[in-house]
């Protein structure tokens, strides 16, 4: 980088003036010094104010390759970004300027951008920025709106971009986390998470805040978790400027102890106040505002949590990863079978039900053998509120979601049930789920499709249940394990799941 | 060595020997070319023949329900078939017309090669029983989509052709199985009614 060096400006000299005049003119000299020195201090103190009351802007961008921050500028009243600079770090990169054309390369694709244009065109397809394309000091800068469009072009990978905190997450790097509450007196917040975290913590009277500027921390199902108890209410997620930041409020003085090799967090009670459970804080109770940056405080160990939250008594979801041991499912290539493939995705799917606070059990963990009527067994004895089947398949584009095929009238007989028509008085919550899940793929414009299926073990699942058979989008098969892609297919059935939460919690 | 040949073999002895060996020479090369062609060609294509339509009875135009694999689609399709006045006879030959063009090289769902249909048996009341070959079964390709498709036509054109048939069973090989290929169920019965609703909704791309 260049930088180029402008001369000083901050002193004047006087030449040339008579020594009468000089003399005269010393006590208004010593006047206009004054002022002078009254106005610049001023323009300074002001300029201080108002770097200091509007922060820079940043964008965060998590990758697998790296974390990093650009900073943003304003432009036609929008955020706006260095291309080059967003790219850099993932690979190579080279941008080349022709007149009112800004030629970018990232490994092997191109993108051609006009300064003045809101279209540019990358690998020879439009691409819609949003806004005008400008060039300053020989770098392209773009929307930050446009970076969740266009990016997945040059990366051949999905983003997420949060644009009202300035976060891009590129690729399946978010660090979800969850939170359970123990039934200790006085309680203790325990927070797990999904990769290694440090945070920047600070206390304050009746709050620990704990803002993660460096992690790809991503937000739980609600941004706000709340306990039902009086010494540690709630905790709150937001984000902004490029940081994830969780406000756990407590009655009490808390402190917060990592454990696990920075994947648990445990909020609880500062020795004094542990003395004094019944103490119920507020200002008073509450200690002086501390700061504790970079390494987390000394490591306590931290046991895991003796009783759950009510929530996570029982598990909300049975995720079954379907085939497994001798039932190799479909061969989807000479070296990638379907059960690999459906084990992969079920424990994405877990981690994503779980970042949403939905507890969940996935019936086969690794490769062993499991009977249909073990699955629905199993599934049957958790009571769970869902349960969903996943398959992998090279056939077709996109994603199916399955429900029973089941005979229109029924086979019960009096008190009984039938076991190959268990799933008859859920089959209409099992679509109303199936099309929740259905809507979430076409909003992320994933092809998807709903249908019924003589899928076993659906039909002997007494709860709602649906199955769900991914297939790569394109042909290249090998997407099926592309992390990005489970990742995209998972947090879509997961959300969709979060979405019909009161509805399937409230199914007998 | 020359002169030993000249002076004890005649001359169009020799002739003929270079002949012959010349011969030998190029059957050795065509037999080794055939050889190599032999294993080149997959066995499926042997496999492929169209089934041979029923010797007796009138040609009927009948609705086939076809599967395509591009868009995952059941599509009818009218053929004139001769079916017999036999219900069962005419049930196996409705099946075995919708084989014939799964087995067709320009086949939209491709079945394994061998794949055949033993029987159909009509069982009263409205139960139709389909006697899949080993070979059907055990070439199928595996997958919920695929699987599907394959009962939903199946089902669909047997009933939609053969009034009065309310449930369906499917052997392999006369003998109970518990899927098709992996995910499709043919442990229980089909009830009919429930498999043209699914056939309605895969006459649909979305």
């Amino acid at each position: 980088m260049r930088w180029t060096k402008y001369p000083g400006r901050g002193c004047a000299r006087t030449v040339g003036l008579l020594p009468a005049v000089r003399s005269a003119s010393r006590g208004s000299a010593h006047i206009l010094g004054g002022l002078i020195l009254i106005v610049v201090t001023s323009v300074s103190v002001f300029a201080i104010f108002l770097l200091a009351a509007t922060p820079e802007k940043h964008l965060a961008v998590y990758s697998v390759v790296a974390n990093y921050s650009l900073p943003l500028v304003q432009r036609e009243g929008r955020a706006y970004v260095g291309l080059l600079e967003v790219l850099e770090p993932l690979g190579t990169v080279s941008a080349k300027s022709e007149g009112p054309r800004w030629r970018l390369r990232y490994n092997n694709v191109e993108g051609d951008f006009q300064i003045g244009k809101s279209h540019a065109r990358v690998q020879g397809r439009d691409a819609d920025l949003a806004g005008k394309f400008f060039v300053e000091n020989g770098r392209g800068i773009i929307p930050v709106t446009a970076l969740g469009s266009l990016l997945p072009r040059f990366l051949g990978g999905p983003v997420t971009l949060h644009e009202a905190s300035g976060r891009l997450f590129i690729g399946s790097v978010g660090t979800h986390f969850t939170a359970s509450l123990s039934a200790d007196n006085p309680p203790r917040l325990v927070f797990h998470f999904s990769a290694p975290v440090n945070p920047t913590v600070a206390t304050e009277p009746g709050a620990l805040r704990m803002t993660f500027s460096r992690e790809p921390v991503v937000a739980p199902a609600s941004p706000t978790l709340t306990f039902g108890n009086k010494i540690i209410p709630s905790a709150i997620y937001s984000e902004s400027n490029g940081a994830a930041v969780v406000t756990v409020n407590a009655a009490i003085p808390v402190i917060a102890s990592f454990s696990n090799d920075g994947r648990t967090v445990t909020i609880s009670a500062t020795s004094a106040s542990s003395s004094n459970p019944t103490s119920t804080g507020g200002q008073n109770a509450a200690p002086p505002t501390q700061e504790a940056t970079g390494t987390p405080p000394p490591v306590q160990p931290t046991p895991a949590p003796a009783v759950p939250t009510a929530v996570s008594r029982r598990y909300f979801a049975v995720v079954d990863a379907s085939h497994g041991g001798d039932d190799h499912g479909e061969t989807l290539s000479p070296t990638l079978l379907e059960k690999d493939v459906t084990v992969a995705l079920a424990h994405s799917l877990r981690q994503e039900l779980e970042s949403r606070g939905i507890p969940t059990l996935v019936l086969r963990d690794s490769d062993a053998n499991l009977s249909l009527d073990q699955r629905a067994t199993f599934a049957n004895a958790s009571r769970s509120a869902i349960y969903i089947a996943l398959h992998a398949s090279t056939g077709g584009r996109g994603v199916r979601v399955y429900t029973a095929l089941l005979p229109l009238g029924g086979d019960d007989r009096g008190a009984f049930r039938a076991w190959t028509t268990a799933q008859h008085a859920a089959l209409p919550l099992s679509q109303i789920t199936a099309n929740a899940v259905a809507a979430e793929f076409q909003k992320r414009q994933i092809p998807v499709r709903t249908l019924t299926a003589p899928l076993r073990p659906l039909n002997n699942v007494i709860g709602p249940a649906i199955a769900v058979e991914v297939a790569p989008q394109g042909s290249d098969f090998s997407q099926l394990t592309a992390p990005d892609y489970q990742q995209l297919v998972t947090s879509a059935v997961a959300t969709a799941i979060a979405a019909t939460r009161d509805q399937l919690g409230s199914a007998p | 060595m020359a002169v030993i040949l000249r002076t004890t073999i005649p001359r169009h002895l020799i002739i003929a020997m270079a002949v012959l060996l010349v011969a030998v020479l190029g059957l050795s090369v065509y037999a080794w070319n055939m050889r190599k062609t032999a294993a080149a060609t997959p066995v499926a294509s042997t496999d492929t023949r169209p089934l041979a339509p029923p010797v007796a009875g009138p040609t009927e135009r009948a609705t086939l329900y076809v599967a395509h694999d591009d868009d995952g689609t059941l599509r009818p399709e009218f053929a004139l078939i001769p079916l017999p006045s036999g219900r069962q006879q005419r049930a196996e030959e409705l099946l075995r017309a919708l084989l014939s063009r799964y087995l067709d090289k320009s086949s939209p769902h491709v079945l394994g090669p061998g794949a055949d249909i033993h029987s159909v048996f009509l069982v009263d009341p409205g139960v139709a029983v389909i006697d899949l070959n080993g070979a059907f079964a055990n070439t199928h390709r595996s997958g919920v989509l695929v699987e599907d498709l394959t009962i939903a036509s199946l089902i669909h054109t047997i009933s939609a052709n053969t009034p009065g048939i309310l449930k369906v069973k499917i052997l392999v090989d006369g003998q109970e199985r518990d899927t098709l290929a992996g995910h499709a169920d043919l442990s229980s019965f089909y009830d009919v009614p429930a498999v043209n609703q699914l056939a309605t909704q895969l006459q649909s791309a979305q």
